[in-house]
């Protein structure tokens, strides 16, 4: 059985005063120990939204109408909430794209791990500083212990995001869940960010969720690979196949956009048309206006993730032609 | 690609430095300065796609904001087809403005959200060309509308109601509308999603072929460059370390710095992030290091480089600022 | 950025707002139509007759059918007073928030707009007037003011001079709030867009940047107006604000207080009622107004 099991999420918002938009239709997802997974799809299409709702933290005015969510065989959403909080921020970390979502401006970073660590278990200050200070040199940051009593606007984002790291790593979390962590950094900053995490949860055996829209970095860091679009899974399983190999439309409308798939003054292969809104789903396969593949059923049915090999693809079409694995 | 002929500079900037004050308690005696540019020479020619790449601070974004007059450079000057132009009155500078104009980067920010699309578009031709009617001024909205992919009845209808992209196509409609020869492009495409990042690209190569345009597009997004650009300039600390084709560049890169940004790109194929990198020291654009504003994080620095600051001298078919490439060392 | 359709839905969907805006829409045609509508007109002095004075309202013992809230020691129906006095109170409220305005956003534009030392230098002229409490200015102005013109000239400017003295009291909180739009507003980009086209700072500021502060404007115009009400209304009652023979409900509520402890309590209760009922509502529509046009507080009904 795997670390975290989803099972057809959904969750739902208010669509003007009688209705309701659905922003997750029916999510599975898989986790095993120490397995790294990339979440990747544009904005709008439900991935940091799945993040939010694993970890229960959807706000009003939206909330979780289906599915269950099991971590280590308990279903987050039926724990009392005392249950919840010795997982969540403790067995299941998260790293968000804005450290400042993690930081608290008025406090020092070394208070502010302290507190994480005494929140989740009985320890004392002298421990746990110690403690601290070599997270904050395992994840390199220079004079971990004068860093220790600094604030966080101190620091450069990019030694912000790795103090984020840290506490995420503080408390020997089983699972990290990352939210475009290095999207708002320069592209050097984020490959240092990258390998750092791409190591830490290899040598530590630490569960990643990689939340993105940049192919490339999943790329370099998941071993397997979930692509969403408006609200729905399309296509998932090993990474390197499903860029190598992309078996949804959509997925290889993404691989093909790419600049570095055209040559030099070509045209770039652009997908037509925009994702809908949660609000505007057109009748059937999400995609279907846009797809050069769609057939007559596409609109009229919602496909369903089918098994094909190692991967699965929810497509009436799929792109297979040499692809199974 | 780029013919060997000498094309005509349309645009020039020759020693260009950009100094801000920084914000400081009035009694204070520091009076910390932010070097944003730091002597930047480069001529764009006509007909090309002349990228600047950098990363945060290094004065990319400076350098756009003073080729189109939004900052005055603190020194040095700025040429528009032979004409000295940074200088300029704003009534001189009038006849240069319908021949030159920007892009920028973010589409929920460009357009007026009080304003219909219609008078954004209109905007520029009432006021630099008073002379065209009504109906000229309504026929080259529409016509050009159409060669961004707009639909012109959006004319009625405000901002808010288009996403991003279409945003993005109606912005670029707007620098389009006065038929310039010169764009500059800041980042156009950084906030859209993958899929309309593609459209758009494609829109401003369309662009760039039907009308002729020369553009100077500032990016950090090295694929964008490798697929789009002619010539690149590679900025670092508020100056240019390495210009080369693009070609050139990305097969033979020469600068230290280059070399490190080329590596840092994620790679489709996976596995260079395999190995460790350590946090490199950050470019602080307050305290300008001595000599080379790279050297600090440089693994070629020797003790010239610390001392003396390196100038863009020709090194094969590119120009590189390094002492590690005069001398041989690299 | 909220459409009109989705403001109105917000709007009938709040009792409160509702409820407020019919009791100040019900107040605005009151007055508008008070030489209609009212029993008389309290101030021609050939409708009021002394005999009449200091009646208690209809339903005490010792009323008259003729004056529904009874009468002021002049012999005028306390509802007519009333009738007029909002009119008086309401004009000089929107006409200082319009001088408020006016000067406030002129300033704060350009404040905002050119930065550096003219900034500087606004705001501290913002600051000295912020500390200057807008009653004690406007006590002293208008002391020296009827002092310097006699009683007579003062009771014909009294209304021009209450509107100018708290419209020029107040601009710096407009001029406040448009400088914290434009600083905002100035770095976006199509204020750029605009320049590199070559506009005038004047039309920029004028064509660009003004429509887009106006949000903010509207929320803090419904308060002020409410401010201006009682700014006056307390000068009235202090004997400064408008004469006896066209007061506003704060010149009502004085000329009654003098009557409470002769048992004729109604002469100020009843104004009184009216001016915090009128507040009340402006305020609470105030609110409804900030809290709906606060892109913060996005519903995710849009």
């Amino acid at each position: 059985m795997a670390l975290l099991e989803v099972r057809g999420l959904e969750v739902a918002f208010p669509k003007g005063p009688h209705d309701e938009a659905l922003a997750l239709r029916g999510v599975d997802l898989d986790l095993d120990p120490g397995e790294r997974l990339g979440v990747v799809g544009e904005s709008g299409a439900g991935k940091s939204m799945l993040a939010f709702a694993i970890l229960n933290l959807i706000s009003e005015p939206g909330r979780i109408s289906a599915g269950s969510i099991r971590f280590d065989g308990r279903n987050l959403l039926t724990l009392p909430a005392k249950e919840i909080r010795n997982i969540r921020g403790n067995r299941i970390s998260m790293i968000f794209q804005d450290p400042m979502m993690t930081l608290n401006p008025v406090l020092t970073i070394g208070r502010q791990m302290v507190e994480t660590l005494q929140a989740h278990r009985r320890i004392g200050w002298a421990k746990a500083r110690k403690l601290s200070i070599e997270r904050l040199a395992q994840v390199a940051i220079p004079t971990p212990e004068s860093r220790f009593d600094s604030y966080p606007h101190e620091l450069s984002g990019g030694l912000r995001q790795r103090v984020v790291i840290a506490i995420a790593l503080l408390t020997d979390p089983e699972i990290i869940i990352a939210d475009e962590p290095t999207t708002a950094l320069d592209v050097t900053i984020q490959a240092e960010i990258m390998s750092l995490i791409l190591r830490l949860c290899r040598d530590n055996r630490v569960g990643l969720i990689l939340i993105t829209h940049d192919l490339s970095v999943v790329a370099e860091v998941t071993e397997r690979l979930m692509i969403m679009y408006a609200g729905k899974v399309v296509e998932e399983g090993p990474t390197r196949q499903i860029i190598d190999h992309p078996g949804h439309p959509y997925s290889r409308g993404l691989l093909a956009a790419l600049p570095q798939r055209v040559e030099r003054g070509q045209r770039l292969n652009q997908i037509p048309g925009t994702m809908p809104g949660i609000a505007d789903l057109p009748t059937g396969c999400a995609y279907h206006p846009r797809c050069e593949r769609a057939i007559a059923g596409c609109h009229i049915d919602i496909p369903e993730l089918e098994a094909h090999g190692s991967r699965r693809i929810s497509c009436f079409r799929p792109l297979l032609a040499g692809a199974e694995a | 690609m780029t013919a060997l002929v000498e094309k005509r500079g349309l645009v020039e900037v020759r020693g260009l430095e950009k100094r801000f004050a920084m914000p400081t308690h009035f009694l204070s005696r520091e009076k910390p300065v932010l070097h944003a540019l730091n002597g930047v020479d480069a001529v764009v020619r006509q007909g090309e796609a002349f990228c600047v790449v950098g990363e945060s601070g290094c004065g990319k974004t400076t350098l756009g904001r003073i080729v189109m007059g939004l900052t005055e450079p603190s020194n040095g000057e700025v040429h528009f087809d032979g004409t000295r132009i940074d200088n300029l009155s704003d009534s001189r500078r009038r006849p240069f403005r319908a021949r030159m104009q920007m892009v920028f980067q973010n589409p929920y920010a460009s357009l007026n959200p009080r304003r219909t699309v219609f008078d954004t578009l209109a905007e520029p031709l009432r006021h630099l060309s008073p002379q065209m009617r009504r109906a000229e001024v309504r026929d080259a909205v529409e016509a050009v509308m159409l060669a961004v992919g707009a639909d012109p009845k959006w004319g009625r209808r405000m901002p808010h109601e288009f996403s991003g992209g279409q945003r993005q196509r109606i912005a670029i409609a707007r620098a389009l509308v006065t038929d310039p020869e010169f764009i500059v492009a800041d980042e156009p495409i950084s906030a859209l999603d993958v899929s309309i990042q593609a459209q758009i690209l494609n829109l401003m190569t369309k662009a760039r072929e039907e009308r002729g345009l020369t553009y100077l597009f500032i990016t950090h997004d090295l694929s964008v460059v490798q697929h789009f650009g002619d010539r690149v300039a590679v900025m670092y600390l508020g100056r240019i370390v390495e210009l080369a084709g693009v070609e050139e560049l990305f097969d033979r890169p020469r600068h230290p710095y280059t070399r490190l940004l080329l590596d840092a790109i994620p790679k489709l194929e996976g596995g260079s992030f395999e190995r460790e990198r350590k946090p490199g020291e950050l470019p602080n654009s307050i305290k300008l290091p001595p000599g080379c504003s790279f050297a600090p994080r440089c693994p070629l620095a020797n003790d010239r480089c610390r001392a003396e600051r390196p100038a863009l001298l020709p090194a094969g078919p590119a120009e590189v600022a390094c002492f590690a490439v005069e001398e041989g060392r690299d | 950025m909220l459409s009109a359709r989705a403001f109105t839905r917000r709007f009938f969907g709040d009792p409160t707002a509702v409820g407020a805006f019919v009791i100040v829409a019900a107040v605005v045609v009151m007055v508008v139509s008070a030489p209609w509508l009212a029993p008389q007109n309290p101030y021609d002095p050939l409708q009021i007759d002394i005999m009449d004075s200091e009646m208690p309202p209809s339903w005490v013992a010792g009323g008259d059918e003729r004056f529904l809230l009874g009468t002021d020691a002049q012999g005028r129906g306390v509802l007519s007073t009333i009738m007029y006095g909002t009119g008086v109170s309401l004009l000089i409220g929107f006409g200082a928030v319009v001088v408020q305005a006016f000067i406030g956003i002129s300033l704060g534009l350009i404040a905002g707009y050119r930065g550096g030392w003219i900034d500087a230098f606004l705001m501290r002229l913002a600051d000295i007037q912020l500390s200057i409490s807008t009653l004690m200015l406007a006590i002293i102005a208008l002391a020296v003011f009827s002092a310097a013109f006699g009683p007579e000239a003062y009771a014909k400017l009294a209304i021009f001079m209450l509107i100018a003295v708290i419209g020029i009291a107040e601009w710096p909180r407009f001029a406040r709030t448009v400088r914290a739009s434009v600083l905002a507003e100035k770095k976006k980009e199509y204020v750029d867009a605009a320049r590199v086209i070559g506009l005038s700072p004047g039309t920029i500021m004028r064509r660009h940047i003004l429509p887009n502060t106006m949000t903010p404007v509207l929320v803090i115009s419904t308060i002020q107006v409410a401010e201006a009400i009682v700014t006056e209304a307390a000068l009235s009652f202090l004997g400064l604000g408008m004469p006896v023979n066209r007061p506003s409900l704060g010149a009502l509520i004085r000329s009654g207080f003098e009557f409470i402890f002769s048992g004729s309590w109604w002469i100020t209760l009843f104004p009184a009622v009216m001016l915090m009922l009128l507040i009340l509502s402006i305020n609470l529509l105030g609110d409804f107004m900030r809290d709906t046009l606060n892109p913060k507080l996005r519903r995710g009904d849009e």
